[in-house]
């Protein structure tokens, strides 16, 4: 029963931090209407900038986090605006040119990232990194739950944002549908990059929670990434509250996965609910909760 | 029983019922038209005797074969060809590429599709575009074009949708000449447009339908002074004093 | 739909010698990069069917690399059998998977079947990373050659599986299939109009592209001797490079990913030669950098490449 109870929280608790880096995913996609495959090697590079700070100046990453995000809003805007928008909706024989485009870019970025710091794993150990809760004889992680604790408060002052603010509100206005937002006067290509922006700091922030628990090397982004396209496809594309619930989901699923079946085939429990999604489900989770 | 019977067909967009129990049957030979101000429902009753929509109720029989679940492959094979209101090109192949396309349903040697595509080319007056490539022609040819495909795939029946659309004085005239020919060929049309002079100067028998239903019958002149038809298109006020 | 050009079929007869003939001539190592542009050749022709051809761009032709290879691999992990008869079993086991792949995948369109083949491809590495007991998972299989140290006879092999590639994707192209497939990458809503059964010819684009991506996977298991899952079902090195090689020369056509293959065998080994680990750097950004201003390959986009070296006005054409 401990088992069960322990499973279900580590699962929810590292859900929340897939929902974070999956949101700031789902809101480019609703904006862009593009696969952005370079969303989880923007997130790997956030890491590694916070591992610079707490190796030079002791930053812990939950504080480092947001000069992370500021330099990653900069990034995913140049990004997108110098090269992305170059490959948008331009007609070449094969149509999905822009989803490759950010691929090769991730790869691109994962190599430099590679010359300059080696394959050698890395981490951001603190004593507090160990620590743990004890609740009836399940423990709980205290470094997932803080992170847990910070990406809700994300959550919430994203949501905050996209409702209560002009920019906010033309940018879910563009997710919904572009040319009507046009129509009314939003700057449809200034709010796409700001979007780009928006979206990579987010994962920055992800990647920074991710960063006291998780070791940290180049690859680490590639199951993070398809984690993010599940969780955007679970929830629907553009639709914050589906993020939100497909990652918590897609984290307990995974858990159950990992502490049930095997914790080599964790990743599998994900490609296995994409393709379900795709095939039997394909608004996603969206179409659902009806937002 | 009709050479295409429309039965009561229903086709419904969650709240939205576009297709409202729609009855009629189309006879072999002639070209029916159907006219409908804007949303009336005209492309989803195509939609829903090709099957890209399935109809949600009623029934579709063409020569005595019900074709309502048929898939659209299937339909087409049948004998009921199709033009698209906005029309789709296969971009990047030439004109010639295109109607051998649609020359390969009726065979798989690729120089009798050849041979047929240049006979079907010939046929709308379209072969001195025939190795130009299909996005760069202009709007009439595209139409024209996608009428020749369809022609090469040897259909009973054609449904062209929105043929003069977009076209000049001159093109309508051309247009309604092929389908005039497509006629004489012995293949039965079902017609839909807006531009009234194309579909009244070629229809037999005329359909007006508004919000989904039928609201009026008959010959070209009596849809000109049906008072119903007159109401839809241009309102209440109209209608007195005809 | 090309017209016989004398001109260029002397240069193929030619090619076709030199192919042929010279190879015994040259060293140990160019032999070994000739084979691997053959394997590239085999591996691009065959995507390109299914994705420049069809239009049906799959993220994931790794798992039938990977299959073609692991057929060999398993007969001879668990019955000793010699991998050559992976040439058979191999790609035919990636079209007996493939087949229901397919049914699944191709209800998605676009961008999101190009995601769901990714997905498949990592699910199969992680499986046969795991499942030891059948795979001999992350250990991976290790086999001895045939011919030891030779390797010209692998690369007449790998020849004669290039050329017999090649011929396949020309008799497919100027044929019915070909026509069909090209309307369903056109538009799959006209092409249904047209009489067209797009799942199913799908699936005969499928077929093909899946057995000569498992016969490429094969041939690397007979001359490598040695497989393991997380390079014959990787997806940056098999499945995306796959689809840099065929965009390099210019999907659907029929030399484009031939000459693509090869241009990219030559670079990656020249850089590696030259530059070392930077090499890997280099090839996501010349991918970069032919996406933005070359999308349709250096075959595809040639009239671009004139222009930019002629600094004459272009001339535009109507319609663009």
């Amino acid at each position: 029963m401990t088992l069960l109870g322990q499973t279900l929280i580590t699962g929810l608790l590292i859900g929340g931090i897939y929902a974070v880096i999956a949101i700031g995913m789902t809101l480019i996609m609703g904006v862009m209407e593009i696969i952005n495959l370079v969303h989880g090697a923007l997130m790997m590079v956030a890491m590694y900038i916070c591992l610079v700070l707490f190796e030079s100046f002791g930053l812990h990453p939950y504080i480092g986090m947001i000069p992370a995000m500021v330099i990653l809003f900069v990034i995913g805007y140049l990004l997108q605006k110098y090269s992305i928008e170059r490959v948008f909706g331009v007609e070449t024989i094969l149509p999905e040119s822009q989803v490759l485009l950010t691929l090769a870019m991730a790869l691109a970025i994962t190599e430099i990232i590679r010359l300059i710091f080696s394959s050698d794993y890395q981490s951001t150990y603190t004593p507090f990194s160990g620590k743990c809760f004890y609740l009836g004889g399940m423990s709980i992680s205290a470094p997932y739950l803080v992170s847990f604790g910070i990406a809700m408060a994300f959550v919430a002052a994203l949501h905050i944002f996209l409702t209560r603010t002009d920019l906010g509100r033309s940018v879910v206005a563009t997710a919904q549908d572009r040319e009507a937002a046009i129509y009314m006067g939003v700057d449809a290509k200034r709010i796409t990059n700001f979007t780009f922006g928006l979206g990579t700091a987010l994962a920055a922030a992800g990647g920074a929670l991710l960063l006291p628990v998780f070791y940290l090397f180049p690859d680490v982004w590639h199951p993070y990434l398809a984690k993010c396209f599940i969780i955007t496809i679970l929830g629907g594309m553009g639709s914050t509250v589906g993020a939100l619930s497909g990652g918590l989901l897609l984290g307990i699923a995974e858990t159950f996965g990992a502490t049930y079946w095997s914790p080599g085939y964790r990743d599998v429990v994900g490609f296995v609910i994409f393709i379900l999604v795709l095939l039997f489900l394909p608004g996603g989770l969206k179409k659902i909760i009806g937002r | 029983m009709a050479y295409l019977d429309i039965n009561h067909v229903v086709r419904r967009f969650g709240g939205l019922v576009a297709v409202n129990d729609i009855t009629v049957g189309i006879e072999q030979g002639e070209i029916l038209g159907l006219i409908g101000p804007n949303g009336s429902g005209k492309t989803t009753l195509f939609n829903c005797i090709n099957n890209y929509y399935t109809a949600n109720s009623g029934e579709i029989v063409f020569k005595g074969i019900p074709i309502t679940h048929k898939s659209t492959h299937e339909i087409c094979h049948l004998g009921i060809g199709r033009t698209f209101q906005v029309v789709k090109p296969l971009r990047r192949m030439t004109v010639l590429e295109n109607v051998i396309a649609g020359a390969f349903l009726r065979t798989s040697n690729i120089t009798e599709a050849r041979d047929k595509a240049l006979e079907v080319l010939d046929f709308c007056e379209l072969s001195h575009r025939k190795d130009m490539l299909a996005k760069d022609l202009p709007i009439a040819d595209k139409k024209r074009m996608e009428i020749a495909r369809s022609l090469a795939g040897e259909p009973e029946l054609m449904l062209l949708d929105e043929t003069a659309a977009g076209l000049n004085p001159r093109e309508i005239e051309r247009a309604m000449e092929l389908v005039r020919k497509i006629r004489d060929r012995g293949i039965t049309c079902f017609v839909v447009e807006h531009v009234m002079k194309f579909i009244m100067g070629i229809s037999d028998r005329m359909m007006c339908i508004n919000f989904g239903r039928e609201i009026a019958r008959g010959t070209p002149e009596e849809m000109a002074s049906h008072p119903e038809v007159i109401k839809a298109y241009l309102g209440e006020e109209y209608v007195k004093g005809r | 739909m090309v017209k016989k050009n004398w001109f260029l079929l002397a240069i193929l007869g030619l090619g076709g010698v030199a192919v042929v003939a010279i190879p015994p001539f040259l060293g140990g190592y160019f032999q070994h990069v000739l084979i691997l542009i053959m394997m590239w050749i085999i591996m691009a022709t065959a995507w390109n069917l299914l994705g420049g051809y069809c239009g049906q761009v799959s993220f994931g032709h790794a798992v039938f690399f990977g299959l073609g290879a692991y057929g060999g691999g398993l007969l001879y992990l668990h019955w000793g059998i010699s991998p050559w008869w992976g040439m058979i079993v191999g790609p035919l086991l990636a079209v007996i998977i493939g087949i229901p792949i397919g049914l699944i995948t191709f209800r998605l369109r676009g961008a999101y079947f190009a995601l769901a083949m990714l997905a498949l491809g990592e699910t199969f590495r992680i499986v046969f990373t795991n499942w030891e007991p059948v795979t001999a998972g992350a250990v991976g299989i290790l086999t001895s050659r045939t011919w030891g140290g030779e390797k010209l006879p692998y690369y007449y092999i790998a020849l004669a599986v290039a050329a017999l590639g090649i011929y396949v994707a020309y008799r497919l192209i100027h044929s019915k299939y070909g026509y069909y497939f090209v309307s369903i990458r056109e538009d799959q809503d006209a092409a249904e109009g047209l009489g067209i059964p797009t799942t199913r010819y799908k699936l005969y684009a499928l077929i093909p592209s899946a057995f000569f991506t498992g016969l490429a996977g094969a041939v690397y298991m007979n001359y490598f001797a040695y497989i393991e899952p997380h390079t014959v079902f990787n997806l940056s090195a098999i499945s995306i490079m796959m689809i840099l090689a065929v965009m390099m020369g210019g999907a659907g056509t029929l030399w484009g990913p031939v000459f693509g293959a090869a241009l990219y065998t030559i670079l990656s080994e020249a850089l590696r030669a030259v530059i070392g680990p930077i090499s890997y750097l280099v090839f996501p950004l010349i991918a970069c950098f032919i996406i933005m201003f070359l999308p349709d390959g250096i075959i595809g986009d040639w009239d671009k490449i004139k222009r930019a070296f002629s600094r004459k006005e272009p001339v535009y054409a109507g319609g663009e």
